[in-house]
């Protein structure tokens, strides 16, 4: 093992002692704003140093035969159960290793500037920095716990980052519901990890991996257990139909925490555990159909709500469902590098995009503070020509917007590309798969759709923020427009990392992720198309692109739009997508309510204050004083009693004494 | 002596003991008859004493002397009593009813 590859430690510890520091300031010296910034930014830039380091001793020295392992001491010792804290370090966690530090140190730094005024900043950074730390624990695991540790962390730092403007109660339940729905996915999560556990007697990755392909048989009922039981779990973090619901409002977070957790990666962490498990998808085809059929139905679902929403994070916040649906058809389709591809491209425009709104949303909240107006800074209805006002930020976003929407030459459109081509390579295998192709292909037209739609109403057209606020708006500082040169630097040229195959220097990515997926290999159909065909889905994806931009850029008029508080309410369709298929009031109809229900009037009334309390508290209190008011019926006060018990006694004694 | 009759006259003394102190209401009364069955117990054991040994005497000596400091306590409790309710009826004593 290289000597570099030791200092792993190092970057997970990092943030977890910046974690501790600014939280301690929290605590005591909130106002210390310059120490937070320097440590909850310093750590992570140091994090990100030591994970080049550590990459770089991965790319000099591949592993070929067995991931680096570094066990440090057991943590679990039970029975045949033996549990280690030890992280992997291989081709697929380096990936993921770097896109995590490197999203993350640029968002840390965006956050100075986004954050400066808020009063919680020392709280903000804490939190921030133990996520950091948490989703490092949770892609650098080596086993299912210790992954699983990170899981639920990262979960919690969610839902305090979610509900960080606790004051607000919105605010708070947002939070609330994303915590509690996230349960139900790591309930399976669990599940699967018990049946792994049962199945073959080990929960380390490279054991049951390895272990897989002898103890399970392929397409039996175990492993499509386990693995439908693992991608509940997916399903819930990585907001997938059916749980999905709680992304969307975890939108109700600072936008920097938006970008970071609810965009780039924690929600990534359910296309990291398929990809992770690949070998047990790849056993069982039928969930690996359900996975694809779920991504690509999400991807689809989410972009229709997305083109008729008119909150800026909001659309952002669909489109990350929608692009999180892609990654798992890639996955679900046998494209385990694909799925990777696009997750390390979307951290990259999805990352931008966000900030860039936080950008938007910063400098409209001045504006309306200034003129102590409480318009919504996050109503795109309330934006419109801001291309003049932040130029800086417009044309970043557009890079992303092209790379979301899949113009050639941009990253996006190779890794959607290539999801799309190799579901297409499967139809081949079964027709089921074409469907699914179609499916995506209309969520990829819809993709375009929406962003475009998005950037014409914020950025061009007349302005709408109103007269007075239009002087005081500004591009953000420096801090924060750096972050998005990276970002959109990545967003352009991300793409080849993994070129298509009939382009030159391609596919390097799959070959580097080969040594963690080849033991899915045969499992799978190959999957390989012929240069024309692959020419055929490249121009077919770029015409998609052309036309669901060109449709927005056309039937779209942004000098037609009203400021929100002018808009009329939308009717037929357009009220359904803008109320989301009323999914969260139908989730509210048949799970909210009946268990609010069962609550209130089975478990609270009849089982607590029925039961419980009335039976089994005050019925026993009852039942005593019963008892002692029968007793004190005997403690008369008069002696003549208790002189005749006394004798009556004595006289039952003595007969039972001299029989 | 006879230790029949001694046993019986025991016996009636230690009935009429029990039966004054059930239906009797006058506290001195009830005590006076506390003592009729101390010396019915007394008198068994002097009778007693004279087939089984000396131990009957010595116990009664010792009884005699629980009697008097059980009187001297038992007469003072009533005179705190007498002099707190202005009379002896144990009907009217029942404080510590329940």
């Amino acid at each position: 093992m290289p000597a570099s590859v030791g200092w792993v430690w190092l970057v997970i510890l990092l943030p977890f002692l910046g974690f501790l520091a600014n939280g301690t300031l929290s605590l005591f010296r909130p106002d210390a704003k310059r120490a937070v910034s320097t440590i909850g930014v310093g750590v992570l830039v140091l994090s990100f140093v030591f994970a080049l380091v550590v990459s770089s001793g991965v790319f000099a020295h591949p592993p070929h035969e067995a991931p680096y392992i570094l066990t440090y001491w057991t943590w679990i010792p039970a029975g045949s159960l033996h549990i280690d804290v030890a992280f992997q370090v291989d081709q697929l966690s380096v990936v993921m290793l770097l896109v995590v530090t490197g999203i993350s140190m640029l968002i840390h730094i965006f956050s100075v500037g986004y954050m400066g005024d808020d009063a919680s900043y020392a709280r903000y950074f804490a939190y921030l920095n133990l996520f950091v730390f948490f989703m490092l624990i949770l892609i650098l695991g080596a086993n299912f716990p210790a992954m699983f540790v990170g899981w639920e962390g990262v979960g919690l730092c969610s839902y305090l980052l979610i509900g960080f403007w606790f004051e607000n109660k919105p605010f708070a339940d947002a939070g609330k519901k994303a915590f509690i729905v996230n349960r139900i996915g790591d309930f399976g999560f669990l599940i699967a990890m018990f049946m792994i556990f049962h199945a073959t007697g080990s929960l380390n990755f490279v054991d049951v991996f390895h272990e897989a392909p002898h103890l399970f048989e392929v397409g039996g009922t175990t492993i499509t257990l386990i693995t439908l039981a693992m991608f509940l779990g997916c399903t819930g973090k990585s907001a997938q139909i059916p749980l999905y619901t709680w992304l969307p409002d975890a939108m109700a977070g600072p936008t920097p925490v938006s970008a970071l957790i609810h965009a780039a990666t924690m929600v990534t962490a359910g296309v990291y555990l398929v990809a992770r498990s690949n070998v047990l998808f790849a056993m069982a085809p039928v969930s690996s159909f359900v996975v694809a059929a779920v991504g690509v139905a999400t991807a689809f679902f989410a972009a229709t709500i997305a083109t008729k929403q008119w909150d800026i994070k909001k659309v952002l916040a669909y489109s990350t469902v929608s692009q999180l649906g892609f990654m798992f058809l890639g996955v679900g389709v046998g494209a385990y590098a694909a799925g990777i591809f696009h997750l390390v491209t979307h951290a990259f425009f999805k990352a931008l995009l966000f900030l860039g709104s936080g950008s938007i949303i910063y400098a409209l909240h001045r504006a309306y503070h200034h003129t102590g107006s409480h318009e919504d800074a996050q109503d795109m209805r309330n934006m419109g020509g801001l291309r003049r006002l932040m130029p800086w930020t417009a044309g970043l976003m557009w890079l992303a917007t092209l790379a979301i929407a899949g113009v050639p030459g941009f990253s996006g459109f190779f890794s959607k590309d290539e999801i799309l081509a190799m579901t297409f390579a499967r139809g081949g295998d079964w027709n089921a798969f074409y469907v699914l192709w179609i499916v995506g292909v209309v969520a990829a037209l819809l993709t375009a759709f929406y962003m475009t739609r998005m950037m014409i109403y914020t950025f061009h057209g007349p302005n709408r923020t109103g007269g007075e606020e239009e002087k005081h708006l500004h591009e953000a500082p420096w801090v924060m427009t750096g972050p998005l040169v990276v970002l959109g630097i990545g967003s352009v040229i991300a793409g080849i990392i993994n070129l298509p195959a009939v382009l030159p220097m391609s596919g390097w990515l799959h070959h580097w992720l080969e040594p963690v997926t080849h033991l899915s290999l045969d499992y799978l159909p190959e999957l390989h198309l012929s240069p024309t065909t692959e020419w055929a889905l490249l121009g077919f994806a770029t015409l998609i692109a052309a036309v669901g931009m060109l449709a927005a850029w056309n039937f779209l008029k942004p000098e037609r739009l009203l400021p929100a508080k002018e808009a009329p309410a939308e009717t037929g369709l357009q009220k359904t997508l803008v109320n989301k298929w009323y999914v969260d009031e139908l989730y509210d109809t048949i799970v909210v309510r009946p268990i609010g229900w069962l609550s209130d009037r089975v478990l609270w009334r009849i089982v607590d204050a029925g039961i419980i309390d009335g039976l089994l508290v005050n019925g026993s209190a009852t039942a005593t004083r019963a008892v002692g008011w029968i007793g004190s019926r005997l403690q008369n006060g008069r002696i003549g009693t208790y002189m005749f018990f006394f004798v009556i006694g004595s006289l039952i004694l003595l007969r039972a004494l001299l029989r | 002596m006879l230790l029949g009759p001694s046993l019986m006259v025991s016996v009636i003394l230690f009935s009429l003991g029990v039966a004054g102190v059930l239906f009797r209401r006058n506290a001195i009364v009830i005590f006076m008859c506390i003592e009729l069955m101390l010396n019915a117990v007394n008198l068994t054991f002097v009778a007693l004493a004279q087939q089984l040994g000396p131990e009957g005497h010595a116990i009664v000596f010792f009884v005699m002397a629980v009697a008097a400091a059980e009187a001297a306590v038992g007469l003072a409790i009533m005179i705190a009593i007498y002099r707190h309710k202005e009379s002896v009826n144990v009907k009217e004593i029942n404080l510590l009813r329940g």
